[in-house]
């Protein structure tokens, strides 16, 4: 292994080893900032680095050691957050030109979360504009590189996130899936994304894209500080009226792979449609192989509904999306233009110069779907065929424990090789969209590289079996060793 | 133009076509919960507050930010519902009202579009009419936006995110004077319930018309929505202004004056109304479900818990106070016109267990108090007067202790300085003399020069006497018991 955090490999060893008194969270700060200094430029990981800030915060950190207070979960570990997640006084731009230089007025419920259980926050990164896009090419900051092959993109929407733990600058950090922008740029950069429960990690600061599907989503190399991460965001919020009544997550004790024993997995055609590319299909198959390798049994099911499921998603997403982002007029927020006209030519030329092209496209989608004389065609049409691929789901559950395919249907593409075709860019959502539509837990793991790029893995749980997911992972994780596998700029580092 | 029409009981009849027109009207009310909070976060609903001090990350709809019920505003807006007798729905929703305007921070109004919380009810009018309600439904105000700063306009969010309820009629309003008699009623309504304080100056309570006419036996002809209206009297005058205008319009024959569907503004100043937009122009909503808030569910123990908390409404208690109290109707009108003196009157008439005397004394004493200036006072509760106070007070005059006359004193003294009524009593020396040397005392001076009196009364005419007692009363300062000095008077007459 040759990333490390304070000599750890992980979060969970970074964070026991200084609680154990070894290191200073000064040391394991300056080495991530350093890291980040060192590639950053290159990368474009992050578009805010708050290293005065992280400066301040690991000095209080270990003070808070030295005084012998007790230590937090993920005390000393050095996140990432989305540039949509608010934390008060940071930039949270959502990667627009429209809002740049917003800094909330407060916390978001995550935020508060993490700097509750003594992680450090050392910036805000780079995604598709207010997490519109799977390739991080939609930012106002400039595009982000994929680790593993620089001319590629890492995925997106939460693009940054992937790639500032695929390039061993933090250990994890938050993004957030709304139809698979943690899980795709998870599986095109090796890292496991998991997208939890709707409902089960709060939305309270996370600023929405498409509110009936947004979830914020840790990325992380190991299981375990994938559980560590939602053990610490998840659980009820009084400030979010959609998050479910649970306890936090509990993580479970390391599942041994014979833990995975009996278990069904469902393994849709649909999952593997003419598209797929072949070196993803072959991964996919081997590691289906290894699971069944492990005790489980591998069941052949049907998700009938999963060919409504892109159309379905880009009106729903899109319908909540042109309310959602009403309020970026230059009123409140936003970059005021055309402030001499009346108040509606205003709007206007704030909305026009300050979104994107992509932004501008889903805004007029969305107005079109929910518009009189249109909405019962469209977004009516659209909330029915949610009903039957959640559908699909219950019915498949009553067979199989989990619903096993790819997470994306190709590695890694070229910048620039989509961003002139939407439909072609919004196909790579195919996978994981159905997943987003039902609200259910949704992993993707690292199960190996074609022609040197990785391919991620998509375990499905039932609503709330978060903990499924996260043990059919680290038994997976156990039993092989992709998760080890490091992109060229880090293989032989000796960091 | 309105010489020429004239009222037939809801009809309106033209003397220049003789057409029979008939007004087809509904009336919207928004009415503002009283809660201490907003209705999606925990900022204090205010008013006169400076420019946005009482407002927070989500009513200012900062990015990220999530609304969450009040179930405060919930409980009044269900209490206001059960008053009316309407139907609570066991499962509502809320819907996003998408629109762009510079007071409303998000750009969307979170409201209830096709599952409104409650449907149906109505109230009955003075006049015997029944207005019936089609709906009520939860929905936050907007923000204030400031127009008269030259170039720029300043906005003022502390209204924004206000608990509402908005109550639809259906088109049972056919005059000017139902209009009045069914906002009064509703404002009594909910006032009684805790729901709002409907006060209209505070924005607390706002209308909007609806219009059209069409002749009599014809169909429905094009609404027009008439809006600013900060009276009920303005309603009333709107209305009437509107019904004769689109008449008068309609009577022209000219097509292009025919009434449009459209918004209208009342000008308060001239008394006309006059176009604001045209609805073929009007925004699509754009409607949907709002995806932040779960569907509002409303369980029978709950409906059960408000049903109780609802106090017994100003209709009912006017027909109790006259049926098992023997109130006149006036005053049982006067009475129940506001909760808190209904209140006080239940409460001095339980203790005295004399109604009547306690609804005089509130209506000819207590309530003018309010009035003047001396008390400094604008509510029953923030007089020094309590009801048991009152209680006492009629005791004292039940028994004798003081004449009723002398009672009016005391009460004055007793608003006056909060002091109850036998402290009042006997530090003003009012207790009634009853010494019968004082009174002949009195008596004799009365008679005084009165040869022609003692003469009528001689002669039988008892009712002379009433000539005489005033003067000893006075002399008294009113603390002769008036009984007693007519028996002497007369004794005194004829033995002289």
């Amino acid at each position: 292994m040759s990333v490390s955090f304070g000599g750890q490999p992980d979060a969970v060893a970074l964070r026991d080893s200084l609680a154990a008194g070894e290191g200073s969270v000064k040391a394991v700060v300056e080495e991530c900032l350093a890291r980040i200094a060192e590639h950053n430029d290159r990368l474009g990981a992050f578009t805010r680095v708050e290293d005065e800030r992280a400066h301040v915060r690991a000095a209080e950190l270990d003070a808070k050691r030295d005084a012998g207070e007790p230590l937090g979960p993920l005390f000393g570990v050095p996140v990432a957050i989305k540039a949509n997640l608010c934390w008060k006084g940071a930039v949270a731009d959502c990667s627009s030109k429209l809002l740049a230089n917003y800094r909330p007025p407060y916390d978001a419920t995550v935020v508060r979360r993490l700097i509750d259980a003594d992680a450090v926050i050392v910036g805000s990164t780079n995604m598709d504009e207010f997490a519109m896009g799977s390739s991080t090419e939609n930012s106002a900051h400039g595009e982000a590189h994929n680790p593993w092959d620089e001319t590629r993109t890492p995925g997106g929407s939460s693009g940054g996130s992937a790639v500032a733990v695929a390039a061993g600058m933090v250990p994890v950090a938050l993004g957030s899936d709304t139809g698979g922008s943690v899980r795709q740029p998870a599986a095109l950069c090796g890292l496991l994304g998991l997208k939890p429960t709707y409902g089960r990690v709060s939305r309270y600061g996370l600023i929405a894209f498409g509110s009936s599907l947004d979830a914020v989503s840790p990325f992380a190399r190991t299981v375990r500080d994938v559980a560590r991460t939602l053990e610490v965001i998840s659980g009820a919020c009084d400030r979010d009226s959609t998050c479910l009544p649970l306890p936090p997550y509990e993580a479970v004790q390391p599942a041994d792979p014979s833990r995975l024993a009996g278990f069904r997995i469902g393994v849709p055609k649909q999952c593997f449609p003419p598209e797929l590319d072949a070196g993803v299909r072959k991964c996919v198959e081997a590691a289906l192989k290894e699971l069944e390798r492990i005790g489980c049994e591998l069941v052949p099911i049907e998700l009938p509904h999963a060919e409504l499921a892109i159309p379905t998603y880009y009106v729903v997403a899109t319908a909540e999306a042109s309310s959602n982002l009403a309020r970026y007029d230059g009123v409140s927020f936003g970059q005021r233009a055309g402030a001499h006209g009346t108040l509606q030519e205003m709007f206007a030329a704030t909305r026009e110069a300050g979104f994107g092209e992509e932004v501008k496209r889903r805004v007029l989608l969305g107005t079109y779907v929910l518009s009189a004389g249109y909405q019962d065609e469209w977004y009516g049409r659209a909330q029915r065929a949610r009903t039957k691929i959640l559908g699909d789901y219950q019915q498949a559950f009553e067979d199989v424990d989990l619903v096993v395919g790819p997470t994306s249907p190709c590695t890694a593409f070229r910048l620039g090789e989509k961003t002139a075709d939407p439909i072609a860019m919004y196909q790579t959502d195919l996978l994981t969209v159905p997943a987003s539509l039902a609200g259910l837990p949704a992993i993707s793991v690292p199960c190996g590289t074609s022609e040197g790029l990785p391919v991620g893995l998509q375990l499905v749980a039932p609503a709330r079996e978060d903990a499924r997911v996260l043990r059919a992972a680290q038994a997976f994780e156990l039993a092989t060793d992709h998760h080890r596998a490091l992109p060229p700029m880090l293989q032989g580092a000796g960091a | 133009m309105s010489a020429t029409i004239e009222r037939d009981g809801d009809i309106w009849v033209s003397s220049k076509t003789g057409t029979r027109w008939q007004v087809v009207c509904g009336l919207e009310v928004h009415a503002q919960l009283r809660t201490r909070t907003k209705l999606f976060c925990g900022c204090e609903t205010s008013f006169g507050n400076p420019p946005n001090s009482r407002t927070c990350p989500v009513c200012t709809g900062q990015p990220g930010s999530l609304p969450v019920l009040n179930e405060d505003a919930l409980a009044l807006g269900v209490r206001a519902a059960l008053a009316i007798g309407a139907d609570v729905a066991p499962w509502s929703k809320f819907d996003r009202k998408n629109y762009f305007y510079c007071d409303i921070p998000k750009n969307y109004q979170i409201s209830q579009f096709d599952r409104p919380y409650c449907t149906g009810g109505g109230i009955d009018l003075p006049s015997g009419k029944r207005i019936r309600l089609h709906r009520i439904h939860l929905e936050e105000d907007a923000g204030k936006a400031i127009h008269d700063r030259g170039t720029t306009t300043l906005v003022d969010l502390n209204r924004a995110g206000t608990p509402l309820i908005e109550s639809v009629t259906e088109a049972d309003v056919t005059t000017p004077e139902d209009a009045f008699e069914y906002l009064t009623a509703l404002k009594e309504i909910l006032i009684y319930a805790g729901a709002s304080n409907a006060n209209m100056e505070k924005g607390e309570l706002r209308c909007d018309v609806n219009v059209s006419v069409h002749p009599a036996g014809e169909g429905w002809r094009t609404k027009v929505e008439v809006k600013n209206l900060n009276s009920f009297r303005n309603v009333a005058a709107a209305l009437e202004h509107e019904v004769l205008r689109q008449i008068v319009d309609y009577e022209s024959g000219d097509e292009s004056r025919f009434p449009v569907q459209e918004t209208r503004l009342w000008d308060a100043d001239k008394l006309v109304t006059r176009s604001m937009r045209s609805k073929e122009a009007a925004d699509d909503y754009r409607y949907f479900t709002e995806p932040d808030l779960p569907p509002l569910t409303v369980s029978e123990s709950f409906l059960e818990q408000q049903r109780n908390m609802l106090p017994e409404l100003p209709a009912a208690r006017r027909s109790r106070y006259v049926r098992e109290l023997g109130l006149s109707q006036y005053d049982a009108e006067v009475l129940t016109g506001d909760r808190a003196v209904a209140d006080f009157f239940e409460a001095a008439a339980r203790i005295s267990g004399r109604p009547k005397e306690a609804a005089n004394w509130i209506s000819n004493e207590v309530l003018r108090a309010l009035g003047d200036a001396d008390f400094a006072a604008t509510t029953i509760d923030e007089l020094p007067l309590k009801p048991n106070d009152l209680a006492e007070l009629i005791a004292l005059i039940a028994e004798g202790t003081i004449h009723s006359a002398a009672g009016r004193k005391v009460m004055r003294a007793m608003l006056e300085t909060g002091d109850a009524a036998k402290s009042v009593v006997e530090r003003l020396g009012l207790e009634q003399v009853e010494d019968t040397g004082r009174l002949e005392e009195w008596c004799r001076a009365a008679l005084d020069g009165k040869d022609a009196i003692i003469a009528d009364v001689k002669d039988g005419k008892e009712k002379a006497l009433g000539a005489l007692i005033g003067p000893v009363m006075q002399a008294s300062g009113g603390k002769a018991n008036p009984q007693m000095v007519r028996e002497i008077l007369r004794r005194l007459i004829l033995e002289s």
